[in-house]
């Protein structure tokens, strides 16, 4: 049993290694940047631990300075992250057979955790203990990462600038991983082309919600076509 | 600054932000069977999802092509030749980034 939950960590661990990288780095500036908007450390900690979505958190630093109406703030944390709604279609029936981590899995559904999760080995027998774990260590590097960046405010060693640039590369894996594997490149083809004609159209704040509705529809027809084949 | 104001802003995010999350299992949760159209969406979205992230990842490329978008460009098919070469993803992980960031230092 405990050689078990070892071998979780530790893949656990393993697998979460990029979005310790991203996290740590952009974690560490968005505490920096709230220590600089005037929120110590505390309020990082309490937004990282509640709030836990990278990019809006960002924008809220700019929502509260500026202070903006609770609904200005409402409707942008729901244009922002209606994208993380189409992440729990992958998971549903996983995620519902979870138990009481059920709910703390649906908290912790960032695009990281969501791109390892699809990364994972169908065939790993402890895979929900896995997933509950990374989910647990993810969380835990942009907590502590906030928090220390608001301690540290403006100090910093070296330029570090470009390193978030692993959870593109952890991404860019996922992708050649799945087009490997898929019988049919059509739903990537489907997202590379929707998600580049959204950008250019509505712009880059907001595309991704357009993009994955217009992808999702076209995947519906597809699949139903498919089946009439 | 009120901290009243903050906290109320703060719970209000989080709850839209955990009931975004939630949505779908909300409409499709307890012993309601989803339909099998949401299931397969399910299954394929995976690919189309990464597709979009690595767009939303280089959505800054078209403001500053020299500076950013061809740094990224090079350094995305590096870790894309590199991972459909040897299939190690920390390799690739660690060569594309160290790469990006030298090349954003040279140019």
């Amino acid at each position: 049993m405990k050689v078990r939950k070892q071998h979780t960590w530790r893949t656990a661990f393993i697998k979460s290694i990029p979005i310790l990288c991203s996290y740590l780095f952009v974690g560490m500036a968005y505490g920096m940047t709230m220590e600089n908007a005037g929120f110590h450390w505390y309020y990082s900690l309490l937004i990282s631990i509640t709030v836990y979505t990278g990019a809006f958190q960002f924008v809220l630093i700019t929502l509260l300075s500026s202070g903006a109406s609770i609904l200005t703030i409402a409707l942008t944390a729901l244009l922002m992250n209606s994208r993380q709604s189409f992440y729990a279609l992958t998971f549903l029936d996983e995620f519902k057979r979870m138990g009481k981590k059920k709910l703390y899995m649906i908290h912790t559904m960032t695009d990281e955790t969501y791109a390892v999760n699809c990364s994972l080995d169908e065939k790993e027998p402890d895979r929900h203990e896995v997933m509950f774990k990374v989910a647990i260590l993810s969380k835990s590097y942009w907590v502590i990462a906030a928090v220390i960046g608001g301690m540290l405010g403006q100090l910093i060693p070296f330029d570090l600038t470009g390193i978030d640039f692993c959870m593109t590369a952890l991404f860019v894996i996922i992708f050649v991983d799945q087009w490997e594997q898929a019988s049919s490149h059509v739903p990537a083809i489907v997202g590379a082309i929707t998600s580049v004609v959204c950008l250019l159209i509505v712009g880059a704040q907001y595309f991704l919600l357009p993009s994955l509705i217009l992808a999702s529809g076209i995947l519906i027809i597809w699949n139903r076509r498919q089946e009439a084949a | 600054m009120r901290t009243e104001y903050i906290l109320v802003a703060v719970a209000v995010s989080a709850v839209i932000t955990f009931g975004l999350r939630a949505f779908p299992f909300a409409l499709f949760g307890g012993s309601r069977k989803m339909p099998e159209m949401i299931v397969k969406l399910g299954k394929v979205l995976p690919a189309t999802i990464m597709a979009v992230l690595i767009v939303y990842c280089v959505k800054d490329s078209l403001d500053n092509v020299i500076g950013i978008g061809i740094p990224k460009l090079i350094a995305i098919l590096t870790v894309a030749g590199s991972y459909r070469w040897k299939h190690n993803t920390f390799v690739s992980i660690a060569v594309g980034t160290l790469l990006y960031m030298i090349l954003l230092h040279m140019v």
